[in-house]
């Protein structure tokens, strides 16, 4: 009876989670008391549906962009040439996390301008950390005598990153990643402060307009997607780490 | 053949392999057992190059082993080694596959070897190929190791303590089964142990290694009867001397004519076994029977105890 209670929760929460970036309309009724003066309760300035789209969009292009810098740089370290920049690499990727993104964006607009560009520079930025600690914690903890069996049967070191090196560390890198998207999505509607097309955009004009319905409604939607896309990333993670024989806590 | 020719290891000042030359003959088993810190697993590790040698030359087949480059080498090189080190992401099928992938053989050829190495390993292809190594009990994991490391058909196969991990009675049964595989293959072994009992039951003959030297090379009867030094003599131990001495020998070997009351031991026992078996029964003589259960004879406590002492 329990095993299936949270995916159940989690599907009535997809449901409702479609329901209102399809068709905002049937919830007006339950927005409408955290209006006043007889402002609009439903977002009326652009889709829901595409906003929500476009702050996706945003997300992946930051993470896999983020993803494929942090786990070369990992590699990179953690190869015997690369091994003397390991602390260079780890101050470069703590910098970026240091800076507050609204920082980075202020930095960033009269650079590229305003729009998506500037946010996607924060988002990258920001979830490198992430990616980069775990891959290369992964890749410095690799089980000795598996690597020992490796070079023994004589793959290249090109053979021992592909066939070996990478899919045992997979798990762990994808717990940077899954780590990395949930920061990004949260952050991705400071973006609507430079104009981009994120959800932020409804809670901005919220506090705007002082709609709490807008604000909520911004929000809810933003931490829905966070917590199902979390979910849906540990559920590969513990695939990727069941098929091992290792169990994740 | 296996030629080591004044194989010295430095790392800075620590002197760890320290001018050993050794020639193993081919097709037969040569155990090098020692304590930890010997030397003796860097000693194997630099005929396939895991560890490159100061100075001295390795030869296998007359080739020195640095003729070819280092991944190239290893692949006609078997290696297995304690703990297995099997590929946790790969299924029992794909580990033991492993070397003949890198060399490129054809499908077909790959499945045919996988299968042959595991029905030989008492491993039903069908039900334990597709399976993962932490599926697989300890025992079994440690075939498929031994499996993968000798996949790709090599002359020589190198095996770091590989029956470490093994609780005693899996150990017997896998030192066995080795035994056969090296008499079907004709594989040169070389084995690394700090198990002197193990070194006498598998080697045709043993390196003593000691502080990066070697000490002694012999026959095990040799380093038994006649131990070079004090170190030798001690990793001997002189209360199981005269057992493993008898344990190098066959029953069939110390048959005498006449019959005996009792149940029959098989001529192809070890005579340390037979030994137990008459002073468990208590009895001074017992018969023995060759392969197809017919009689050749009997054994004596008598007779034995002569054989527990070198000639």
């Amino acid at each position: 009876m329990k095993a299936w209670l949270p995916a159940l929760l989690r599907l009535a929460l997809l449901v409702l989670l479609v329901a209102f970036i399809a068709s905002p309309g049937w919830f007006e009724p339950l927005l409408r008391p955290l209006t006043e003066n007889g402002a609009p309760a439903i977002y009326n300035q652009g889709s829901l549906l595409t906003l929500t789209l476009l702050h996706l969009r945003t997300v992946l292009v930051a993470t896999v962009a983020a993803t494929i810098v942090a786990v070369a740089l990992a590699i990179l370290v953690t190869r015997p040439a690369g091994a003397e920049f390991l602390p260079l690499s780890r101050s470069l990727v703590n910098i970026g996390q240091s800076f507050p993104p609204v920082a980075v964006l202020a930095l960033a607009v009269p650079a590229v301008g305003f729009g998506e560009k500037p946010t996607l520079i924060a988002l990258f930025l920001y979830g490198l950390l992430p990616i980069f600690e775990n891959a290369l914690t992964a890749l410095t903890t690799l089980p000795g005598n598996v690597m020992e069996a490796a070079r023994g049967a004589g793959m290249t070191g090109w053979q021992r990153l592909v066939k070996v090196e990478l899919p045992l560390s997979a798990p762990v890198i994808l717990g940077g990643i899954r780590l990395s998207v949930v920061i990004g999505l949260a952050t991705a509607t400071i973006g609507s402060t430079v104009a981009a097309k994120t959800l932020g955009e409804v809670i901005i004009a919220g506090l705007i307009s002082n709609n709490l319905a807008f604000v909520l409604q911004g929000g809810l939607i933003v931490a829905a997607l966070a917590v199902l896309i979390y979910d849906g990333l540990s559920a590969i993670e513990r695939y990727a780490a069941r098929r091992m024989g290792r169990e994740t806590a | 053949m296996i030629e080591i020719e004044g194989i010295t290891k430095r790392y800075d000042e620590t002197t760890v392999v320290d001018n050993v030359s050794l020639v193993i003959e081919p097709r037969t088993i040569a155990v090098i057992v020692g304590t930890s810190g010997s030397g003796k697993t860097t000693l194997l590790r630099m005929i396939n190059r895991l560890v490159e040698p100061t100075s001295g030359v390795i030869k296998l087949d007359g080739a020195d082993n640095r003729s070819v480059p280092d991944y190239q080498l290893r692949r006609s090189i078997g290696y297995a080694i304690q703990g297995h080190g099997l590929f946790p992401h790969r299924t029992v099928a794909q580990n033991i596959a492993t070397v003949p992938l890198l060399l490129g053989w054809d499908k077909d050829r790959i499945k045919a070897r996988v299968d042959e190495l595991m029905t030989l390993y008492q491993l039903d292809p069908q039900a334990y190929g597709p399976r993962y190594p932490h599926e697989l009990s300890g025992g079994q994991q440690q075939r498929v190791g031994v499996a993968r490391a000798l996949a790709a058909e090599p002359n020589v196969l190198l095996m770091d303590e590989p029956f470490g991990a093994l609780d005693p009675i899996i150990r017997t049964k896998a030192q066995e089964d080795l035994l056969a595989i090296q008499k079907r293959f004709g594989t040169t072994i070389i084995l690394v142990t700090h198990d002197m009992e193990e070194a006498v039951h598998m080697g045709d003959k043993i390196a003593v290694m000691d502080a990066g030297k070697v000490l002694q090379y012999a026959k095990p009867a040799e380093i038994l009867a006649r131990p070079a030094n004090g170190f030798v003599e001690t990793l001997v131990g002189s209360s199981e001397r005269p057992f493993r001495l008898l344990s190098l020998g066959r029953v069939r070997d110390a048959v005498e004519p006449g019959g005996a009351e009792g149940e029959a031991i098989p001529g192809d026992a070890s005579q340390r076994d037979a030994l137990a078996e008459l002073l468990w029964a208590g009895r001074p003589a017992l018969p023995v029977k060759d392969g197809d259960g017919k009689l050749i004879g009997r054994i004596t406590v008598e007779g034995l105890v002569k054989r527990a002492r070198p000639a």
